[in-house]
């Protein structure tokens, strides 16, 4: 029972069960104190659904339109051009 | 000698000449999420290309050349996490809280006043047409220490088996737990220092 007590209000326990349950998943027991202290933790709960956005986000970062805006620059795609086709007319 | 007829068609020829011209933002794009320094990008692209070059006769036209040319990126930039991070590991792990900041109290471990999450509208933005949000997120990524970044990209950028985290890390399974939890800590705690 200590332990249930131990989670109900540890902030950092339940956010570390957060992280790991979106990637595994709880143990039975883990499950239940989770819930536990999300039923009373507003800010946690909170905190769920930031952490979900932010994977979400980190996940298409490549997807999105900086695919377009980051490029490199003329000057060394024609020095690696360059070496390439050196390469090339060696062989 | 090797002579040519015996080599047996290949799917897709291989075209290094035009390399540069269709691959090379690409490549360059994948690299700077991942690694978030410029010129280490450029190297890695390099690399990749010569690379690439050196191991035409292995590329057998089975996935595109695309694909290709990015798992052997993959490689390097692994290679990159592995060195950052080598020899650092529990340095990092122990000191990194004293500077990066705790966030919850000692005692009874809640959320400490000034560290609470707080609705600053993270999850009414379209990440897709933000621009600056995901500015933001890049800057508070650059900011986390080497590891951290290398097991956070790999596991959440590229959905790695966490077994495999581990073992191309070289880190315990106890410590990726750590690291994920504190790693999201921070860069949730960044996001919104900078975004509200």
């Amino acid at each position: 029972m200590s332990d249930f007590k131990d989670i109900i209000y540890n902030c950092r326990q339940a956010t570390y069960l957060i992280e790991k349950r979106e990637l595994i998943k709880l143990t039975f027991k883990e499950q239940i104190e989770l819930r536990m202290h999300l039923v009373g933790c507003d800010m946690c709960k909170l905190y769920v659904k930031q952490s979900r956005k932010i994977n979400e986000m980190v996940k298409q970062l490549l997807k999105s339109d900086m695919r377009h805006t980051i490029r490199l620059d003329d000057d060394f795609k024609n020095a690696l051009q360059t070496q390439i086709d050196d390469q090339l007319n060696k062989n | 000698m090797m002579n040519e007829q015996t080599i047996p068609p290949v799917h897709q020829p291989p075209d290094p000449k035009n390399w540069v011209a269709m691959y090379a933002d690409y490549l360059f794009a994948y690299t700077i999420t991942r690694i978030q320094d410029e010129e280490q990008a450029r190297d890695l692209v390099q690399e990749t290309f010569l690379a690439g070059l050196q191991g035409l006769q292995k590329y057998a036209g089975k996935s595109s050349e695309r694909t290709w040319l990015t798992g052997i990126l993959k490689n390097k930039i692994i290679d990159v996490y592995r060195k950052k991070s080598s020899g650092l590991k529990t340095q990092e792990i122990n000191t990194a809280d004293g500077e990066v900041l705790d966030f919850f109290n000692g005692t009874d471990g809640h959320w400490k006043q000034e560290h609470r999450p707080q609705n600053f509208g993270l999850n009414d933005f379209d990440p897709l047409a933000n621009k600056e949000l995901n500015q933001v997120l890049q800057r508070c990524m650059r900011k986390l220490p080497a590891l951290w970044l290398s097991v956070f990209t790999m596991k959440h950028m590229d959905d790695e088996e966490t077994d495999v985290v581990c073992a191309e890390l070289r880190i315990s399974s106890a410590n990726f737990w750590v690291i994920i939890h504190r790693a999201k800590l921070n860069l949730r705690a960044c996001l919104q220092k900078n975004w509200m």
